[in-house]
């Protein structure tokens, strides 16, 4: 057997594979990092602010988020994802990753076509599954 | 000029490449063959406002600065081709606006390098022009974002993924004698190997690769033994094994003489994956490096096989498999008796 007689099927031999455990100790290890980070700014919240809970949550996805941004704004939330993998989604700093960083780039093609018309071109998919998706759930989780 | 066998060019009356240059960023200056470049930039807006005029500015230099080292003003030559990677060849259009020369627009994604080379030398071996200047270019930047996702987005590349070269490359080709000689091309035929992963370009280009090089030999009867270095463009890691076994199946070793600009262009820690790809992959390591070592006499024959993926977005996204092509050019330093 050769690469020339079945190329589709030889070929897998030449292609590296993922470092399947690797990635999934490092997404772990960062994920968990990142929960419990936002976990204890949700429990600070709630203790020095006396937010309720949801409150308390939602601020900590807040700074989360703006963190993801930050990140993104510098250049380094890729090279982050890089490493972390599955790890770099965790609560929403993925989804605000998709939205600036397609934001950022399309800054050149001006305020409206530009950031506007394309910041939801990585993150829009997201956005419309995860609204489908918790719509369902309400419907059986009420 | 002539045509041996079924794809190959021989140019046996004298076409050479006058001067050439190599402009970069900052990669790819800070990478192993740094020294050889022309222009380096130090970031990745080359001191312009969005990363598209960058990559103009990168041709629209490696342009002039190859005029300048021939002593040719553009009124002075009589054909303009180039190519690069963005829709509507964008870049080359617009530094062709630039320029006084009747222009020839070409796509060959990352075999635009050799692709203009060769029409430029056949051009000028049919008596159609006495100069003509080739060059391409290509930007990480404006290629991520046509291409993949935007630069900033967070996703995990896997290793068989490549990083484009930000760069440019130009060659004036003309009659009159120059420290190198173009001696044949070999046009290479679109071959689709059924694969589909845009991260995975090394796979879908090496069988186009070997296919050109196979037939190359075929038509000239040479071996790979004939020259001091075969090289691909921008197979990389992963399609630079594929290609020496799938040349070792049909009977060639090449493990010799094989090398991929892909893989000189960096240097192992640098971060790029599977290792370098885009058209001026093989524009800044020939226009660069190559033919200053031909020059200085460490190389005397050389084939550059540039390798392109003939990727569209909109046909990936609908199932399709990617087809890919190479051209090859065969380059020596003068003075050398024809093998």
């Amino acid at each position: 057997m050769g690469l020339k007689s079945d190329y589709l099927r030889e070929v897998k031999a030449f292609q590296p594979s993922p470092s399947y455990a690797a990635n999934a100790v490092k997404a772990f290890l960062v994920g968990g990092t990142l929960c419990a980070l936002a976990q204890w700014l949700s429990d600070w919240y709630g203790g020095v602010f006396a937010a309720s809970p949801l409150a308390a949550q939602l601020w900590a996805s807040i700074v989360m988020a703006g963190l993801a941004i930050f990140v993104t704004a510098v250049g380094k939330y890729d090279d982050f994802s890089q490493f972390a993998g599955a790890g770099a989604t965790m609560l929403i700093m993925g989804l605000a990753n998709a939205l600036a960083s397609a934001a950022i780039e399309h800054r050149s093609e001006g305020w409206t076509a530009g950031v506007a018309g394309q910041m939801f071109k990585a993150g829009g998919a997201s956005v419309i599954y995860g609204l489908i998706a918790a719509y369902v759930l309400g419907l059986v989780w009420p | 000029m002539k045509r041996v066998g079924k794809q190959t060019w021989v140019f046996d009356d004298g076409v050479y490449i006058q001067a050439a240059a190599a402009v970069v960023g900052p990669l790819e200056a800070d990478g192993p063959l740094g020294s050889y470049f022309d222009i380096c930039h130090r970031d990745l807006y080359c001191g312009e406002a969005t990363w598209e005029l960058a990559e103009r500015r990168l041709m629209r230099e490696a342009v002039d600065c190859c005029l300048q080292k021939a002593g040719v003003s553009a009124e002075e030559v009589d054909l303009f081709l180039a190519g690069d990677l963005l829709n509507q060849n964008a870049t080359s259009n617009y530094v062709a606006r630039e320029l006084p020369i009747p222009f020839l627009c070409l796509f060959g994604a990352c075999s635009t390098s050799m692709q203009t080379l060769a029409a430029a030398a056949a051009l000028i071996a049919g008596g159609l022009a006495d100069r003509a200047l080739a060059a391409t270019s290509s930007h990480n930047a404006t290629a991520e974002r046509q291409f993949r996702y935007p630069t900033e987005l967070g996703v995990q590349k896997p290793k068989t993924a490549t990083f484009t070269v930000t760069g440019a490359g130009a060659a004036l080709v003309g009659r009159a004698p120059g420290r190198w000689r173009v001696r044949a091309a070999t046009i290479g035929k679109v071959v689709d190997a059924g694969l589909k992963n845009p991260l995975d370009m090394g796979a879908a280009m090496a069988p186009a690769a070997a296919d050109t090089i196979e037939q190359h030999f075929r038509d000239l009867g040479a071996s790979p033994g004939d020259y001091d270095l075969i090289v691909t463009g921008d197979l990389s890691r992963v399609g630079s094994v594929i290609v020496r076994e799938l040349l070792a199946e049909s009977g060639y070793d090449v493990t010799d003489v094989y090398n991929d600009c892909g893989l000189m262009i960096y240097r192992p820690d640098q971060k790029v994956l599977a290792g370098g790809s885009g058209c001026a992959c093989s524009a800044v390591v020939t226009y660069g490096y190559l033919l200053q070592e031909l020059a200085r006499g460490t190389f005397r024959r050389l084939f550059v096989v540039a390798t392109g993926a003939l990727l569209s977005q909109t046909m990936v996204q609908q199932k399709q498999s990617i087809p890919a092509i190479a051209h090859g050019v065969v380059i020596e330093a003068d003075g050398q008796e024809p093998g």
